[in-house]
């Protein structure tokens, strides 16, 4: 499955962000520095074996060996909080210059890359963040309001700018999905949409059987639906199969975030037409050139700061030293060949 | 017993040759602050296996232990976020680890069903149980003044292995030097025998299953402070290292023979053997298969070189590797005495 969400912590009140003595973490940037020949810098992804993260992974490695340097992906067998660890002091004793972490706990992770900030290596988060005071830059998929908006952008598109719309969504109390659901319902006041009424949001709680019948429910109470936006992979994935058997494929549109690999035959046989999702691949280039800027002390993680990444051209750290890789990518029978996660 | 040591001896010599190779050949390991790493990184699974050992001793298992770890801390995380105090929490979840414990041993001694079969239900049950507690979230943000004791070390040794090292020299005094040690070996060897001759088998089991819940629970403490994160799948899977270690430390799984000098070399021969491999980047399913064929090949070799165990007495347990062992001694000689009595029971 693919990891939309960071993991939640749970922080209690502001004793949390405390650091464990945070001096001599700082880095200082000199933008005029070239990037260095012969990083070593490692990935450490969420698990080894998700498809989702190898794809990353490759997308970053090229990016450093672009660069000259080395990079590696080197990774746990089991996505809990913990198993990290290990490969984080691994890394640092093997003195890489740079580490691009998935973190599977912000919390975990934090005390050991913070030894690693400590020992003068970058620290980079990908995909899901660590606490902000344990890494220098992370490197985000796309805002929330891009996510969101292409969404709505894909579906008032192929229902012809009219009609009934429904949201299936992950659990009622997913972080993600629910701030993209906030952010699409905004979307929807706007004048160019004044046609669409959005009649349900229903929740299959990322559960695929779940979503299967929440899909027959929502064509059964709605018998004149025109599309159906699910913004979770699973979600996508279980309507597409109700639709794809049932008489109202091809008619009702269904759209939203999933992963080519789920949806393809979906998009080949006629049953959806357009979905979206960033491309791993781009995420980890981008999170290896963000890494080769660090390690080579051209960026520190400031806001503001700049820096080159290869084909993806020029980035601007945000706030919180976060970079964000842009608009979703959106998957249709024309490029759908070309992705494999 | 001079096989027992001749096991750990072999033992001694993988754990010198582990380490001797991560120094000669591995950037990096011998380095204080790797060495201290290696030793914390396996201070809950030496406690786990610390806990387990003179359960296993007796012929029983307690396969519930990390997931009696995760409750703990699951447990840990929900006082802590309900704005109980650090102190208090302690005591409470020691108390509630002991709990876990004792419900092994009543549906062990009491009712009189096999371990393996209690822990393994409530291996499912405890963890289940944590995620009733926390569910998917993570509790953090523990006091920065109790962080240290499971994070920071004096020079290599972590404070946590110096904890691990206390409970490890008393259970070691408790098995090797008391009269109820002794009787362990008792149990494990003959039940019925070790009853006989007025062992209190019942009670040295119910304190056993309760002493491992207070230990995982000892454990859980280390774990949601060196982590800084109460999980409900914290150290999920942890209680299979932890059998590992004692079984590669020599102890037998049918009970009666084992130490724990050898549970202790066979702990820091998997930690330095598994530090060893990450830093030379070999990945996770090949160390499962170096850690699982070390595993076979421990319980292998006690097997191959011990020609005359024979299959035509099947309750007669081995008498040549306990000679020295004053329980084992007295075991064999009571169970000559009673050997008809003992077979229906079991």
């Amino acid at each position: 499955m693919v990891a939309l969400a960071g993991c939640g912590g749970t922080t209690r009140g502001s004793d949390a962000a405390e650091g464990d003595g945070g001096a001599g973490n700082e880095r200082s940037a000199n933008p005029d520095a070239e990037i260095q020949e012969g990083l070593k810098i490692a990935f450490l992804p969420k698990e080894i074996d998700n498809p989702y993260m190898t794809i990353m992974d490759e997308g970053g490695i090229t990016a450093v060996s672009e660069t000259g340097g080395e990079g590696k992906a080197v990774g746990p067998s089991d996505a809990s909080a913990s198993s990290q660890v290990s490969y984080i002091n691994t890394l640092i004793q093997q003195q890489q210059d740079a580490i691009v972490i998935a973190a599977n706990d912000p919390n975990a992770v934090a005390p050991a890359l913070k030894d690693a900030m400590s020992q003068d290596i970058a620290v980079v988060t990908v995909d899901s963040d660590a606490a902000p005071d344990a890494r220098h830059v992370f490197v985000n998929q796309a805002s929330s309001e891009e996510i969101a908006r292409t969404q709505v952008e894909m579906v008032a598109e192929q229902i012809g700018g009219s009609g009934k719309i429904a949201i299936l969504s992950a659990t009622p109390n997913a972080t993600n999905q629910n701030a993209w659901i906030d952010i699409m319902k905004e979307e929807l006041k706007k004048p160019e949409y004044a046609d669409i009424e959005l009649v349900a949001t229903v929740y299959g709680d990322d559960d695929d059987q779940k979503s299967f019948q929440e899909a027959q429910a929502l064509l059964r109470t709605h018998p004149d639906l025109k599309g159906i936006v699910a913004p979770t992979t699973v979600g996508i994935a279980a309507a597409a199969r109700y639709l794809s058997s049932s008489p109202h494929k091809g008619k009702v549109a269904l759209t939203g975030l999933g992963t080519p690999n789920q949806m393809r035959q979906f998009v080949k046989n006629g049953t959806v037409t357009e979905f979206a999702l960033w491309d791993p691949a781009e995420l980890g280039y981008l999170a290896g050139y963000a890494a080769a800027a660090l390690a080579s002390g051209q960026i520190s993680g400031e806001e503001g700061e700049t820096f080159e990444a290869g084909k993806l051209g020029e980035r601007t750290i945000g706030a919180d030293g976060e970079v964000i890789l842009g608009p979703p990518t959106v998957f249709n029978a024309d490029n759908i060949d070309d992705y494999d996660f | 017993m001079s096989r027992l040591l001749r096991w750990e001896g072999v033992l001694l010599v993988l754990c010198v040759a582990v380490l001797a190779y991560g120094a000669a050949t591995t950037d990096g390991f011998a380095e204080q602050g790797n060495i201290s790493f290696l030793l914390l990184d396996y201070s809950e699974v030496a406690l786990l296996a610390i806990a387990l050992l003179p359960i296993v001793l007796t012929g029983e298992i307690d396969l519930s232990v990390a997931s009696t770890l995760g409750f703990c801390s699951a447990l840990t995380g929900t006082l802590w976020e309900a704005g109980l105090p650090f102190e208090t929490i302690v005591p409470l979840v020691l108390l509630a680890g002991a709990v876990l414990g004792s419900v092994n041993a009543v549906l062990v001694v009491y009712f009189g069903l096999p371990s393996l079969a209690v822990t393994i239900g409530t291996l499912g049950l405890y963890r289940g149980l944590a995620y009733v507690l926390l569910g998917d979230r993570a509790v953090t943000g523990f006091p920065a003044n109790y962080r240290p004791l499971a994070t920071d070390s004096l020079g290599f040794l972590p404070y946590a292995t110096m904890l691990v090292l206390v409970v490890g020299v008393a259970v070691a005094l408790l098995v090797h030097v008391t009269p109820v040690g002794r009787s362990l070996y008792a149990i494990g060897l003959n039940t019925q025998t070790a009853r006989f001759s007025g062992i209190r088998v019942d009670r040295v089991k119910l304190a056993l299953f309760v002493l491992s819940g207070a230990l995982a629970a000892l454990a859980s403490l280390i774990y949601t402070l060196r982590y800084n994160s109460a999980r409900a799948d914290n150290a999920n899977g942890m209680e299979l290292v932890a059998v590992a270690a004692v079984l590669l430390g020599g102890v037998s799984i049918f009970g009666g023979r084992g130490t724990v000098l050898g549970v202790a070399t066979a702990l820091l021969a998997m930690a330095g053997l598994r530090n060893v491999l990450f830093l030379d980047d070999v990945s996770n399913e090949i160390q499962n298969v170096i850690t699982g064929l070390l595993l076979i090949v421990s319980v292998l070799v006690p097997v191959v070189f011990k020609p005359r165990r024979t299959k035509d007495v099947p309750l007669e347990k081995p008498t040549s590797d306990t000679g020295g062992d004053p329980g084992g001694g007295r075991a064999r000689g009571l169970r000559r005495d009673h050997q008809g009595i003992g077979r229906g029971g079991g």
